[in-house]
């Protein structure tokens, strides 16, 4: 059973989120002129990573707001929390 | 090489040796420098796939290379439903050609798998359930893959301990029943095709982890593994959860997401249940082994992961909907509980497929129902691998459908499906 933090509200009960699945996926910036090829990566292919993973939850139950997390997907240990539009905790920019 | 034939009489010649004497089932080889064909992962598609290229193939050396034990992931972790009553075309082929090897299977490999075809009945409670069933059912008959729609008297007269009241909180207003479906033994499924590929030359090599895929100017070359360096000139990965994990050691990306699935088994009870039902609505499946147990299975938990066990909200909904159809289980202890990773396509379905890579190939994406695909999976791959071409059966489930678009969605179709 996870317990997340939710940027705004703080530690919650995983039963009150809702999974969204990998975090930041930008949408295409020229959708017209992309390849068959590059739709089906953008739409369908996920990095499913055996480790930390960068991903979205919604606080369904509670403020109802996105946000990110990194969660070890082998002890799914949640790492950090943070908002959209900010980079993940650690990276480089 | 050739091992005893398990029959009547070898029985009773090893019992007047207390069973001391059997001969191994299958040999445990040192692995060779080099194979014709590797198969990686030795789950029971793995195995099957090894079995079907060493019996129905000409390709040479076969090696399975398993990072654990033989049988320890999925396979022996599943609920063991087999079915193939799929809504599209595509899947119900492809499951109803792993229906009709299950049929014969033990006799095929001298290997009792324990198949027992006591129905699975897919229960319908609310009126769109009912719909889809009907849909899916006259689907079936077209496919000829046998299909009844059973009334709540007639799912009563057969399960006398379900509560098909309309005062229940899931009324039960109907089901789909599949008389040729049920249930097989996990284990000896794995077993059975190990032992059978064994004794076609076929090397099994457990506690061998494959960590690199070699590649030599856009083809395989070989595997790096806990063991060592081994070259081959195919490679064919039937992983699982880890599909993804295996990809990118080749720089492959995959529409596959791996998630948790719990299951749970309760003490041993005297006969109650002798028919596999499924709820999809109520994410819930039971059925009861041959030593008595209820066997019951959950639903994946949203997020990804890799860890082998789940959130204990999702045991909690699904114990709570089975114990409303069956009030009488109320008061069952569950003995043991457990999780295992599925490998979850976009559309439901699996990917059995050659890739960009020559002489690379990938079977995975069978998610949460792939344990009655095991011989015809195992079937298909093999001829995909020996050939470098999918057969008819599986030419569908190229990864290239996730490009050209042309999908096949039994998730729609099936809700959640086992
Ligand atoms: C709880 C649960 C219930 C289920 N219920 C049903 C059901 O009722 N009916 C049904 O049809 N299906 C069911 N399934 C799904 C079914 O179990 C799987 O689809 C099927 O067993 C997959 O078989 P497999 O041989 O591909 O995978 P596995 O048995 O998981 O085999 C894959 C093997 O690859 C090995 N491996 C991984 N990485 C490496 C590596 N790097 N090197 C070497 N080896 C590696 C693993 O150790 C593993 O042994 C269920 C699954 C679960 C978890
Ligand atoms: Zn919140």
């Amino acid at each position: 059973m996870l317990q997340i933090e939710c940027p705004w509200c703080g530690a919650r009960d995983q039963e009150e989120f809702q999974y969204g699945g990998e975090a930041h996926i930008v949408r295409p910036e020229n959708p017209d002129s992309l390849t068959d090829a590059h739709w089906a990566d953008y739409l369908f292919n996920r990095t499913n990573v055996k480790g930390v993973h960068a991903e979205q939850w919604c606080h369904a139950a509670g403020c109802r707001r996105w946000f990110n997390v990194l969660r070890d997907t082998m002890s799914y240990k949640i790492l950090a929390a943070y908002r959209p539009g900010e980079q993940p905790p650690g990276s480089e920019e | 090489m050739r091992k005893d034939r398990y029959s009547i009489f070898s029985l009773a010649r090893n019992a007047v040796s207390y069973h001391q004497d059997w001969s191994e089932a299958w040999r445990s080889p040192e692995p060779a420098p080099s194979y014709d064909v590797i198969v990686v992962g030795g789950g029971g598609h793995g195995l099957a796939t090894a079995y079907y290229l060493a019996a129905e193939h000409n390709v040479g050396r076969i090696a399975v290379l398993e990072k654990g034990w033989i049988g320890g992931g999925n396979t022996g972790r599943n609920t063991t439903i087999v079915r193939s009553n799929y809504l599209w075309d595509e899947a119900a082929h492809l499951y109803e050609k792993s229906l009709k090897i299950w049929e014969g299977l033990s006799q095929e490999l001298n290997f009792n798998v324990m198949f027992s075809q006591r129905g699975v009945m897919n229960l319908g409670h609310t009126l769109q359930d009912m719909r889809d069933i009907y849909r899916r059912s006259n689907a079936n008959r077209l496919n000829g893959i046998d299909s009844e729609i059973l009334t709540p008297a007639e799912i009563k007269a057969k399960v006398p301990a379900m509560n098909v009241s309309s005062e229940a909180r899931y009324p039960v207003l109907g089901a789909s029943f599949q008389p040729r479906g049920g249930v097989a033994r996990h284990d000896a499924v794995a077993w059975g095709f190990a032992r059978a590929a064994d004794a076609r030359g076929v090397d099994i090599i457990q506690n061998c982890e494959v960590t690199g895929i070699r590649r030599e100017k856009g083809a395989v070359c070989g595997v790096e593994t806990s063991r060592g360096y081994i070259s081959a000139k195919k490679v064919a990965v039937v992983v699982a959860g880890h599909a993804s994990v295996l990809a990118d050691m080749a720089e492959l990306r995959l529409p596959v997401e791996s998630h948790p699935l719990q299951a749970l088994v309760s003490e041993p009870l005297k006969p109650v249940l002798d028919t596999v039902i499924m709820s999809n609505a109520v994410h819930g499946y039971v059925s009861q082994s041959d030593k008595g147990e209820l066997v019951i299975g959950a639903g994946i938990d949203a997020y990804t992961g890799y860890g082998q066990r789940g959130s204990f909200s999702i045991i909690e909904g699904n114990v709570a909907a089975i114990v409303e159809l069956f009030p009488i289980f109320s008061r069952v202890r569950m003995l043991r509980q457990w999780g295992g990773i599925v490998d979850v396509c976009p559309d439901a379905c699996p990917i059995i497929s050659k890739t960009p890579v020559s002489g690379l190939y990938f079977n995975c994406g069978w998610g949460t129902g792939g344990f009655k695909a095991t011989p015809g999976s195992g079937w298909v791959f093999a001829h995909t691998v020996a050939r470098d071409e999918p057969h008819e059966l599986n030419a569908a489930f190229d990864l290239d459908r996730f490009t050209t678009g042309a999908l096949i969605d039994e998730h729609g179709a099936a809700g959640v499906a086992h």
